[in-house]
């Protein structure tokens, strides 16, 4: 059953103000574990295609997600729900921060914030990578972009030039 | 008024270059706003980027915190509008486009193909902020690793909140560091 964009603009709304540490993780909880609108596969080539195009990935991907399920009304109602409850939080925080950001407990509770939200990622990576059954040489892929990007290897050229390499394993696959 | 109006056209034109998110433009955004515009110093920005990534939301989110510093509440609007907005209209189209070729073979090879890239960079983004974040543990890098660690296998194998780690996290740092 489709959401409707109403239900998507919901969905999002808690998936901005639960994201910390970046909105991906969070947006996978949700569509995937809890409404269950989306299989870890599917929500794995939604975010593949939102970091293929230029532009912050979780907005592109609420894009593809919202416009699948309602139209462009779907599309709108995911990406205010994403942005709206952050703004308004970072309105808030921008001001309080300059005045007590220096404090020593506010910067040990952000290094583990910080240190937790890397571990999120980490986790949720390896949820999707499991559940998403990759071919050993979709593994491989993976394990360059991985190393390319440790290098510091600047993103465009890692996307642009190993997306091909992960179509013809799709199509592999598919033979 | 004129530091906005180039603040908000260097972000508009680093959002259509951004393949692979707004990270990939980091260090755009670092020339534009301390070498180019001297609007923050290099402190300042470490200090708005580690506040980015504490808020919740998206981590592009960051570029509202330079609007900000630029000019206030309307320069916090302006800058993520700047920065999301003709991405988002590109994103539109290609979501439309994708609804017209709904269901063709090569659009389903095309996105099962991507997965493994953006497998790979969600967990390069995972290890290089996990390393950024051990900087600031002091002289306590591995409580750091071992927050990092705790709270991957907790997301990992269990399906609970992952609030409750990064709570635990934010505890113990400030205990730890307070």
């Amino acid at each position: 059953m489709n959401p409707s964009a109403g239900a998507l603009f919901w969905a999002y709304l808690q998936v901005g103000l639960s994201g910390f540490g970046g909105a991906n993780a969070w947006a996978r909880r949700m569509l995937v574990e809890k409404r269950g609108w989306l299989t870890d596969a599917q929500y794995a080539e939604r975010l593949g295609l939102g970091q293929a195009l230029p532009g912050p990935n979780a907005m592109n991907t609420a894009i593809i997600v919202g416009h699948g399920f309602a139209g462009v009304a779907g599309a709108a109602a995911a990406v205010l729900g994403l942005f709206g409850g952050p703004l308004v939080i970072l309105a808030g925080l921008a001001g309080l921060y300059d005045a007590y950001g220096a404090h020593p407990m506010v910067r040990g509770a952000l290094a583990g914030v910080a240190s937790a939200a890397a571990g999120m990622m980490l986790g949720t990576g390896i949820k999707m990578a499991r559940k998403s059954y990759p071919t050993a040489l979709m593994w491989g892929i993976g394990a360059l972009v991985l190393a390319l990007a440790l290098w510091r290897v600047p993103l465009p050229w890692i996307v642009l030039g190993l997306a091909p390499f992960g179509v013809f394993a799709a199509w592999l696959e598919r033979r | 008024m004129s530091d906005l109006l180039a603040l908000m056209a260097g972000l508009a034109s680093l959002s259509v270059i951004a393949v692979g998110g707004g990270s990939a433009v980091i260090a755009d955004m670092h020339r534009l706003i301390v070498d180019e515009h001297g609007w923050m110093d290099d402190a300042q920005f470490a200090r708005a980027y580690a506040l980015a990534q504490a808020a919740p939301g998206p981590n592009v989110l960051v570029v509202g915190v330079f609007g900000w510093h630029v000019a206030g509440p309307v320069g916090l609007l302006s800058a993520t509008l700047a920065m999301c907005g003709p991405a988002a209209i590109m994103a539109l189209g290609f979501a439309m486009f994708r609804a017209r070729v709904a269901g063709a073979a090569w659009l389903r090879v095309a996105e099962r193909g991507l997965v493994p890239v953006a497998l790979g960079l969600v967990m390069a983004s995972a290890l290089l902020l996990g390393q950024a974040a051990l900087a600031t543990w002091g002289a306590m890098p591995l409580v750091g690793v071992a927050v990092t660690a705790a709270t991957a296998g907790f997301v990992a194998m269990t399906k609970r909140s992952p609030l409750w780690m990064l709570g635990a996290g934010a505890i113990l740092g400030a205990i730890l560091l307070g």
